[in-house]
């Protein structure tokens, strides 16, 4: 089996993976990354193949790199991310229901409103503006809508995205830099986050209010209430906000994409799903192996811990013509961007539709999207992220 | 990439083994003619076997979820059935290949501390696996199974390992099930699954329970009152902008078909939930056997097999 002297969460891997991902292909369908003592599995089929298998790749030892069987998690561990069936069951259908796409069709024509109302906002009765995209519309969209549609208090919401971003990087090494600088105001914002999760500090309508419903029904136990509610904080925003960066990106970087998609909105929702292809903002989660499990001609051994990347995956030209281009006639269908199988993304038709919502109101307004100077990677050892996206909007 | 009902999926799987379980019931083993890994299924799940006389029947898939390419289903022969259990013991056959359509889930398993599980004959089948899932999970649990005779009873050898958790009691040796007796320990914290012949699921249901402990599936369809109205109705098709009135002669469905919307159905009896259909206005009159109390009451979906409306327009996600 091919070895790789590869570091997944080096700074420079995560600033541009996309070589690594290249050199893990190419390696093979099984390799062996030494300086962790895991393995990595990274063409498209094979990738599908380890995420579909729940029963030979599980995720309640953790998706990170830290094996719950034998070191202590930072916090407890998720009930849906970190779980196997049938443990992972009720959580998961809970979830499936509240966050499914007929639940969200109430939300539509709100979202689609506050979407219209932030880009006037931004553009005012101007003709072009230069704005960095991050903050003022990735960023900035998802923390309009979906604090409010989780049923969330007005104040502290700021804990949110340190949250999330912690919660991504800690899927890392434990002692890698992005974890240890996260660690400092953890305390502070994972205690934020845990007090929301309770009922009294939930709206009465809401996804929150939808959860702990749920648990009044019998339909999950009063202790996992909080703990499926807390999923979708951590899991709910940052992705959003990464997954919203990259499409506007996409759109302004490549040439012609705004002007197709103007002449053919109906394209909004390609687009979005064609940018978590593309860019992946879950570039990789781990699983471990309850037994010797073969991966083509390897095999990995019990016990394992398995690093499976999505984002190489999604640009595995041994299923993708032409994997590197952001392409809007493509279907992006199959993309293993939102994962696959019994853990694939709850919340992506939330995802889906925040986005939906922001860029049909953009292209109502905005003739012209360019980047106006050099994008800023943010690292995190999961996610791929711009921390910064200089952009000139048109009218 | 607008989102409706989930449309079931359909395969065609091959029949690899064929086992007679108990006198009167046949256990198949189901799996891709290529090998290929199923999809995935929960505790309480069924599968529509698509019979080439035209019926397709529910069954409860009761293998083992770890195993990803084998479906299991058992199937009593109904002497008085419309000849779909009688086509699966007289015709088919190991090798053969049979429309598959599902799973779906319509009795799911709920967490909980404890767990009474009450089989009548071949209610067994969702059980087992729920059985196998709250073992894992550690939780507490006892299963009283009855059936006509001993030998009439599928599945004791495997219910054997666990010891005292089953009691198996044969009316031909201990007469009906002691239902008060059984429930006498119950509490709320309890969860009952129930799963047999329409009688003892009505028995069940007419017992004094706290709420939300009792959790039942029934294959036939459920005994109903009388409609919410008599009188027509108008249907509209939000999608088109079509409206069809719908005359208390005819279904949801029927009447929907007629001005050319086609959606999937399969029991055409509320039961099998094929037909689910997304409610965007109006009031359903839910005739369905599949909905539990909270989902009726949040009226955003209809079975148009045979659910109708309370009010005079229902609008449909069509």
């Amino acid at each position: 089996m091919p070895a790789l002297d590869l570091d997944p969460f080096d700074p420079e891997v995560l600033r541009d993976p996309l070589p690594a991902h290249a050199a893990l292909r190419d390696a093979g369908p099984l390799v062996r990354l030494p300086r962790y003592d895991t393995y990595a599995i990274a063409r498209y089929a094979d990738v599908r193949a380890a995420l579909s298998d729940w029963q030979s790749f599980e995720s309640s030892a953790g998706v990170g790199l830290t094996n719950f069987r034998t070191e202590t998690p930072w916090r407890p561990p998720s009930l849906l991310l970190e779980a196997d069936p049938p443990a992972h069951d009720a959580p998961r259908t809970v979830l499936a229901r509240i966050l499914g796409p007929r639940a969200l069709r109430r939300l539509r024509e709100d979202w689609a409103a506050d979407a219209v109302a932030l880009v006037d906002d931004l553009l005012g009765g101007r003709s072009e503006v230069e704005v960095d995209a991050v903050p003022t519309l990735a960023a900035a969209f998802p923390l309009r809508v979906f604090p409010d549609a989780v049923g969330l208090r007005a104040d502290g919401r700021e804990h949110l995205l340190p949250y999330g971003d912690h919660a991504f990087n800690a899927f890392g090494p434990t002692d890698n830099p992005l974890v240890l600088a996260g660690n400092e105001h953890m305390a502070e914002h994972a205690g934020w986050v845990g007090q929301q999760c309770l009922r009294e500090n939930l709206a009465p309508a809401g996804f929150g209010a939808d959860i702990w419903a749920a648990a009044d029904r019998g339909d999950l136990t009063h202790a996992q209430a909080p703990l499926v509610v807390r999923s979708l904080l951590t899991a709910g925003v940052d992705t959003t906000v990464h997954g919203i960066g990259a499409v506007l990106h996409a759109l302004a970087a490549t040439p012609g994409a705004w002007d197709l998609l103007r002449a053919r909105p109906e394209l909004v929702r390609v687009a979005f799903d064609e940018a978590v292809r593309w860019e992946s903002p879950v570039q990789a989660f781990f699983r471990t192996t309850v037994r010797d499990v073969p991966v083509a001609d390897a095999v990995v051994p019990a016990g394992a811990k398995v690093l499976v990347f999505f984002a190489a995956a999604n640009r595995d030209p041994r299923h993708w013509a032409d994997p590197d281009a952001f392409d809007l006639t493509r279907d992006p269908s199959g993309h293993v961007g939102f994962g696959m199988g019994i853990h694939q993304c709850v919340g992506q038709h939330v995802a889906r539709l925040e986005a939906e919502s922001l860029l049909t109101a953009l292209l109502a307004r905005v003739t012209r999207l360019e980047l106006t100077g050099e994008p800023v990677r943010h690292l995190n050892n999961t996610l791929r992220a711009w921390d910064s996206l200089p952009l000139r909007l048109t009218v | 990439m607008t989102p409706t009902a989930a449309a079931p999926r359909q395969a065609t799987l091959r029949v690899t083994a064929r086992e007679t379980v108990a006198d009167g019931v046949v256990a198949l083993t189901l799996a891709d003619p290529a090998g290929a890994r199923l999809p995935d299924w929960t505790p309480g799940s069924h599968v529509d076997l698509v019979l080439p006389t035209g019926l397709t029947r529910q069954y409860s898939l009761c293998g083992d979820r770890w195993d990803a390419s084998t479906y299991r289903v058992a199937v009593l022969r109904e002497p008085i059935g419309r000849g779909g259990s009688a086509w699966v013991h007289d015709e088919l056959a190991v090798g053969d290949l049979v429309g598959v359509g599902g799973p779906r889930n319509q009795f799911r398993l709920v967490p909980a501390p404890r767990y009474l599980f009450i089989a009548g004959g071949i209610g067994i089948t969702p059980l087992l696996p729920m059985i196998d899932a709250v073992r894992r999970l550690g939780a507490d649990w006892r299963l009283v199974y009855g059936g006509r005779t001993r030998d009439s009873m599928a599945f004791l050898d495997e219910l054997a390992v666990h010891g005292d958790r089953v009691t198996v009691l044969p009316q031909d040796e201990h007469g009906h099930l002691p239902l008060a007796e059984l429930f006498a320990g119950v509490d709320a914290d309890t969860r009952v699954y129930c799963c047999g012949p329409a009688p003892l699921l009505d028995a069940v249901a007419g017992l004094d329970l706290p709420p939300r402990v009792l959790r039942t599936e029934r294959f036939a369809a459920q005994e109903q009152g009388a409609p919410a109205r008599d009188t027509p109705f108008t249907v509209v098709l939000d999608r088109t902008g079509v409206e069809v009135v719908v005359t208390p002669d005819v279904s949801v469905l029927e009447a929907v078909r007629s001005v050319g919307v086609d959606v999937l159905s399969s029991c055409r009896e509320g039961t099998c939930g094929t037909c689910e259909t997304t409610v965007l206005a109006g009031e359903p009159d839910h005739r369905d056997s599949v909905l539990d109390e909270a989902e009726r009451a949040a009226g955003d979906c209809l079975f148009v097999c045979v659910s109708r409306s309370r009010g005079d327009r229902l609008v449909l996600d069509l």
